[in-house]
């Protein structure tokens, strides 16, 4: 019983947080909002007994999304007056409310009336889960069961920064992502970005190598370096690299490109695209789940720093 | 009425309010906030989804929590596409109107 009163004060003031995020006075307030929705939504998959998901929502909802939009606001000052003066009329937002309202009410329509008993995977997984090595239900699903799922993920987030460079300016490709950051050398930012990155990097390591029995994984641990990254630049200790650098882009592309050889390998010692040899899984496993790290902590801290924004030179 | 069915609800309305916002917000960073509300709301009925699927021991369904995992690092970098065309749109008309005649901004 307690533990349904603590769901519905959860779900209340996640409701509240989303409503505050949408009608907040100004962007930065709304992205307040957000920061801490992201992080109310980790509890949420605690609760739905999703700890893998909780990982990866904390460190992506409410860390680096939120850190990239409050980046992104500060280069938007002075557009949010003029966009204010452009607001949709009245019509609009009666019409927008009787829209939403509908497609929210046939959501809950169709929650209140879910089959039972639900259709669900999860023996198939439990019978099979010692096939492929791993003890994490999770980890087995992401790199054996739907490993095409993951290899497609691993190539969309190299697509998308390649999107996102391709909006530098002519003049700047090849460049620097970013605006170089300043900060006083003794100061408390860079005090911290010396003391956290070791702790950091253990830290992600462990969570990268317990994924394979406990919560945990690659994306969990890419998330942590690339935040420990990003600490290190916003503080000024280091640099992007200028994304013409060709150990950069190989790094950036060893993961779908080792994922692809694996997967091909498996048409000829087991038959199938992606499909592993039983008694070889686990080790292809860790052989995928190593190469995917650089690549998803580069996709992700680059993601961030945004698109080529100066001369790359030498310093 | 059980946790699933709670989050389901909730989830619903979480849909209800990103669509909303996106619609009637005018600034586009606004509408990604919006945008990022709408789409957290379709991951927790999914999550509730997988909830309901608990059996053979595991409390949940690892399936669609697995998927879960990806489409939340994918909305990371849709969203992150999506700031830096924003930025870019600012950087070269001064301005983050999407509407076709940006200069004009009384229109109904």
């Amino acid at each position: 019983m307690t533990g349904n009163i603590v769901s519905l004060a959860i779900v209340l003031l996640l409701l509240a947080l989303a409503v505050w995020a949408v009608v907040a006075r100004n962007a930065f307030l709304a992205i307040a909002g957000f920061v801490a929705y992201g992080l109310l939504l980790s509890l949420v998959w605690v609760r739905l007994h999703g700890v893998d998901v909780a990982l990866t929502e904390a460190a992506i909802g409410g860390g680096l999304t939120g850190a990239m939009l409050i980046g992104a606001v500060s280069r938007l000052r002075g557009t949010e007056a003029a966009a204010r003066a452009e607001r949709s009329g009245a019509g609009v937002h009666v019409l927008a409310l009787l829209l939403s309202l509908g497609v929210a009410a046939t959501l809950a329509l169709c929650v209140l009336v879910l089959p039972d008993p639900a259709p669900t995977l999860a023996p198939q997984v439990a019978q099979n889960l010692a096939v492929t090595g791993v003890g994490n239900p999770i980890t087995g699903v992401l790199l054996a069961f739907r490993a095409l799922d993951t290899l497609l993920e691993a190539i969309v987030l190299v697509i998308a920064l390649i999107g996102v460079w391709s909006l530098a300016p002519e003049r700047f490709w090849g460049g620097r992502p970013g605006l170089r950051h300043q900060a006083d050398p003794d100061g408390i930012l860079a005090y911290f970005a010396r003391l956290l990155p070791p702790l950091g990097i253990v830290f992600a390591v462990y969570i990268f190598w317990a994924g394979a029995d406990h919560p945990g994984g690659k994306f969990q641990s890419a998330t942590i370096l690339a935040a420990m990254w990003t600490l290190v630049l916003m503080a000024g200790l280091a640099d992007t690299p200028r994304i013409d650098h060709r150990a950069l882009r190989f790094g950036i592309v060893v993961g779908p490109l080792v994922f692809i050889a694996i997967g091909v390998l498996g048409l000829f010692s087991a038959g199938a695209l992606l499909a592993y040899p039983p008694q070889w899984a686990k080790p292809m496993i860790v052989v995928v789940e190593v190469a995917l790290l650089p690549t998803l902590t580069l996709v992700l801290g680059l993601l961030l720093a945004g698109a080529p924004a100066r001369r790359g030179g030498g310093a | 009425m059980n946790v699933e069915t709670l989050y389901g609800l909730g989830a619903a309305a979480l849909v209800g309010i990103g669509l909303y916002g996106l619609i009637v917000l005018a600034h586009p960073l606004r509408k990604i906030i919006a945008f990022n509300v709408m789409g957290s709301g379709v991951f927790v009925l999914f999550g509730a989804l997988a909830k309901r699927g608990a059996a053979a021991g595991l409390h949940a369904d690892p399936v669609p929590q697995a998927l879960l995992i990806t489409a939340i690092v994918v909305a990371f970098a849709a969203s992150a596409l999506a700031v830096a065309l924003i930025v870019r749109l600012i950087e070269s008309t001064d301005s983050a109107s999407l509407a076709s005649d940006p200069p004009d901004g009384s229109r109904d």
